[in-house]
């Protein structure tokens, strides 16, 4: 469950585990919950939201 | 100077990029591919796009990152890298085919249409021989296929269970590698640095798990490491080698590269390096490579005499 105080924190969307937002974290990066491993995507900074990175399409790459 | 960048998820790569670029001041926009539509009409530039001087892109979604260049250099945006290049490094028979043509030294490859014609290709360069994804990379859906039996059993899988481009059949021989191939990483006319790539698996992609171990800068690394580069456009990319026989031959060009692990074995500050020359663009550098120096006629020999086969 998502905190609505800290803006700061939030909860992992998979697990629940809760999560803190880390110095340096950018948008749109990709994190793993430490709770499950999950790969979790920064969808916003403030407030600290993120959801389930999606899953890696056939022409991902370099 | 106004400098942007076109990503959708930020990866290491990425940050380290943006983390240069703030470092040096420079005025950065950062442009999420996923949450901007592109007008196709005449009149449908945004300024917000057109007011950069450069535009990085980063996106880790092959066509995706095709299409939007396309599109930004349409309304006369200079992106790092061009579309040219993307077109052809993102499409291995296109890569092999402008560094075939260039003279560069690359693997033997075919391409066939149906289970039964590339069941001859693969024959025809014999056992094992290398299935791979036209468009793909990390790795992904690579077969190395070493009798008859497996090759029909995974031709007939790839027509049934793929999507249609996995029916045009990518068939390369196959190069017994010392257990490790190489990576060059280019920016211009400049080899920045180069990687060994180990693994116990035949597959030595470092998103395999492979291991990366600083690798010299040869004279006939950096030949024909240029080459490629400039056989497929220039800009900033990264050349993946192996060490045949017979030398160097150039298996694919990345065109938005991961470098994460290669920075510490390598001792060199690629997102420096990388910014270095994307700010020289920004400055008017030409992007597109000048013309291949005399030397190219030796690599032109060497390719020639590559033809013989490896597997």
């Amino acid at each position: 469950m998502t905190n609505t105080t800290d803006t700061s924190t939030t909860n992992c969307p998979e697990c629940d585990a809760p999560l803190q937002r880390e110095e340096g974290v950018m948008a749109n990066e990709i994190l793993p919950c430490e709770g499950c491993g999950a790969e979790l995507e920064v969808t916003s900074l403030e407030p600290f939201t993120v959801e389930l990175a999606p899953e890696v399409e056939e022409d991902w790459g370099e | 100077m106004q400098i942007g960048v076109l990503h959708a998820r930020i990866r290491l790569e990425e940050k380290l990029i943006i983390a240069e670029l703030e470092k040096r001041g420079v005025d950065l926009k950062l442009f999420h591919i996923e949450k901007l539509p592109f007008s196709l009409d005449s009149d449908g530039a945004l300024e917000t796009f057109t007011q950069v001087d450069a535009m990085l892109e980063r996106c880790i979604s092959h066509s995706r990152a095709l299409n939007a260049i396309r599109v930004l250099e349409s309304w006369g945006v200079t992106c790092v890298n061009r579309f040219e290049v993307a077109e052809v490094c993102g499409d291995k028979l296109a890569t092999n085919l402008a560094l075939s043509q260039a003279g560069v030294p690359v693997p033997q490859a075919r391409v066939a249409f149906t289970p039964e014609s590339a069941l001859e290709a693969i024959e025809d360069l014999g056992y094992p021989a290398i299935l791979k994804p036209a468009v793909g990379s990390w790795g992904r859906l690579l077969a190395r296929v070493n009798d008859r039996e497996s090759a029909e059993a995974i031709l007939e899988h790839k027509a049934t269970l793929g999507t249609y481009h996995h029916s045009i059949f990518y068939i390369q021989e196959h190069i017994a590698k010392p257990g490790r191939d190489l990576r060059a990483f280019v920016a211009g006319d400049q080899v920045l640095c180069a990687i060994a790539r180990y693994s116990d698996h035949w597959i030595t992609n470092t998103a395999k798990g492979g291991r990366v171990e600083n690798y010299p800068v040869t004279d006939e690394l950096r030949e024909v490491s240029l080459a490629a580069a400039r056989a497929v456009g220039g800009g900033i990319v990264a050349v993946d080698l192996f060490e045949a026989p017979q030398g160097l031959v150039v298996g694919e060009v990345n065109y938005t590269m991961e470098f994460k692990n290669s920075i510490e074995p390598t001792g060199c500050d690629l997102p420096a390096r990388i910014v270095d020359f994307l700010l020289e663009v920004a400055e008017g550098r030409e992007l597109i490579p000048t013309p291949a120096p005399a030397g190219q006629v030796a690599l032109s020999a060497v390719a020639a005499q590559g033809r013989g086969g490896t597997s």
